[in-house]
């Protein structure tokens, strides 16, 4: 249920991103979702990849800071409220979300939204038991 | 432990009557023998009888490294080639070397000096004691040797190069002080361990450093590779070699021969005198040194002095370890900056990098600071908090040794220039474009 999400800091240079994803896409490395977060002067971009652990191996070759991070992915249902209520099932029950960003996928024709949380564990129980679905890393780096 | 306990613990009334008094002699030797000084002191209208405090100094206009190569290679040799024993250079990195000689005093006031800081850093005649300086025209090697036999140690001279070799006869000859610049003993303990040696087994004890600066994070370093106690000492070879300071037990700043060294700190700018305590550029007076005597000859390395008593009981003034060159120092908003200072600020933050790079720019009528250091802690990734915290506790500690704000910018590891050598690391943008 626990996916590992790469996050890598970059320096807001012009073609920054563009590299990093030539050099993942050289190595075979195909990125599912991307989310950039950044300031005036650096960001930190975060990847979902089929291949987390080659992909850090790689970036690190080239010199990138990278860190692994643990990170859940969920299913949403097609209707409204579909976030909604996860999100406030977690809340309901003290856990944050420091953070989501979601992607779709064509082949699934379904939506996904990562969420990092403090405690993935916790999370993952919550979750399960309210009935949302969860992503395997598996389905992930499959898709 | 003294060599000379009766000069190095001399109080310091006495001490400054025996500077001025050889001053004196120095300044009337130097008018007397070398036309260069006849010429200098004469334009600045200074004899010898005119000087009647040792602040009299500041009417002597100081002496350039370019004097020296401008003399190339004797001009500034106060006594004839006959009178030498021995001559030394350093390597110029541009041009001609800077050659100096040495008489028969020369060479005995050298190793004496040499000699007392080595007994103050802790070494005894029982010491088997490895020197891998090069020998040759470098006054590294010879000065510490001569000064190491006098006080009745085995020296051992190996000389520079071929580490495994280094480090077998470390082990072998069951040395126990070691000679040497401080990242070379650094190299060798990793050589050490890498060949399998059991280097707790050493019996180095003490380590005698010098020819290149040492900071307290390196010296930590060297002594966590080799079990010793590393010691730094100070001095080129226009002023004599190694010598002319070094570190006694308590390790709080660099003992002059203030005997035969009369240091100074002015400001590089201006030559005007530093208050005591203040950092500025040092110039030293050779008050004995007979081959090629110095007046006020300016290192170029900026440290401050220390009178106050030390523990060890030595009288003789402390100089800090060398905080950079003049050369390097920055004007910024009207405060002294030393690289150095902002390199022992960012060493001391283990999220980034070793490497950094200065810039410095004039915006409207005020100039800017920025420091780009590389993010090395991928654990800081998680949260876009923590990078931010970083930044502000770098450019907060920066405020603090600095006095000024800076602008830190996270670079990515590796993206900053790597240079050879001396580090041109500060880009000063503040004439360009004019
Ligand atoms: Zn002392």
């Amino acid at each position: 249920m626990i996916i590992k999400q790469l996050s890598i800091f970059v320096e807001n240079t012009k073609g920054r991103l563009a590299d990093i994803a030539d050099i993942l896409a050289k190595e075979n490395i195909d990125i599912r979702a991307l989310c950039v977060a950044d300031t005036k002067d650096f960001g930190i971009l975060r990847l979902i990849v089929n291949d987390p652990e080659k992909a850090a191996i790689i970036l690190r070759e080239n010199h990138c800071t990278v860190a692994l991070t643990e990170v859940l992915t969920i299913k949403i249902e097609d209707k409204p409220g579909g976030l909604a209520k996860p999100i406030r099932i977690l809340s309901d029950h003290g856990i944050n979300v420091e953070y989501m960003y979601a992607f779709v996928s064509k082949e699934f024709d379904s939506a996904f939204v990562i969420l990092r949380v403090e405690n993935n564990e916790a999370a993952i129980k919550i979750l399960l038991d309210a009935g949302v679905t969860l992503v395997s890393s598996k389905e992930i780096y499959d898709m | 432990m003294f060599f000379q306990k009766e000069i190095e613990t001399m109080n310091r009334k006495d001490l400054e009557a025996l500077q001025l008094e050889r001053l004196k002699r120095i300044v009337q030797y130097c008018y007397d023998n070398v036309p260069f000084y006849h010429q200098r002191l004469t334009e600045a209208k200074v004899t010898a009888d005119k000087i009647k405090t040792l602040s009299d100094l500041q009417y002597i206009p100081p002496t350039t490294k370019a004097d020296i190569r401008d003399s190339y290679p004797f001009g500034l040799f106060a006594r004839p080639m006959k009178e030498m024993v021995r001559i030394h250079a350093s390597s110029g990195t541009t041009g001609k070397p800077t050659v100096v000689g040495y008489t028969r005093n020369d060479l005995n006031m050298w190793s004496d000096a040499v000699a007392r800081l080595c007994v103050a850093a802790g070494a005894t005649d029982e010491d088997i004691v490895q020197i891998s300086f090069g020998y040759g025209l470098f006054t590294g090697a010879l000065g510490l040797h001569y000064g190491l036999e006098k006080i009745g140690a085995t020296v051992i001279p190996v000389s520079s190069g071929n580490t495994e070799k280094q480090v077998m006869l470390l082990n072998d000859f069951g040395v126990t002080a070691l000679v040497s610049t401080p990242s070379y003993a650094l190299y060798m303990s990793e050589v050490a361990r890498e060949k399998g040696y059991d280097v707790d087994k050493f019996k180095l004890r003490l380590g005698l450093f010098g020819s290149e600066g040492c900071t307290p994070e390196m010296r930590t370093q060297v002594e966590k590779g080799f079990h010793l106690f590393a010691t730094d000492n100070y001095g080129m070879s226009e002023l004599i070699g190694p010598g002319v300071s070094g570190e006694c037990e308590y390790r709080d700043g660099l003992h002059f021969a203030e005997d035969h060294f009369l240091p100074e700190i002015v400001d590089p700018n201006t030559l005007e005198h530093k208050q005591e305590g203040e950092i500025g550029e040092l110039i030293v007076t050779t008050l004995t040194k007979e081959g090629i005597p110095l007046l006020r000859y300016r290192t170029k390395d900026l440290t401050r002095l220390n009178y106050s008593p030390c523990k060890c009981g030595r009288t003789h003034v402390r100089m800090d370890k060398v905080m950079g060159r003049s050369d390097d120092m920055l004007k910024i908003r009207g405060v002294n900056v030393f690289p150095s200072q902002i390199e022992s600020v960012l060493v001391s933050i283990p999220q980034i990098g070793a490497h950094y790079q200065l810039i410095v720019r004039r915006e409207g009528f005020s100039d800017t600071l920025e420091v780009k250091v590389e993010l090395v802690d991928s654990s800081l990734l998680d949260k876009f908090e923590a990078l931010e915290n970083l930044q502000k506790t770098v450019a907060g500690n920066l405020r603090t040794v600095l006095g000024i704000q800076a602008k830190v910018t996270l670079c990515e590891p590796k993206s900053l220039e790597r240079f050879q050598g001396k580090a041109q690391r500060i880009v000063d943008l503040r004439n360009a474009g004019k």
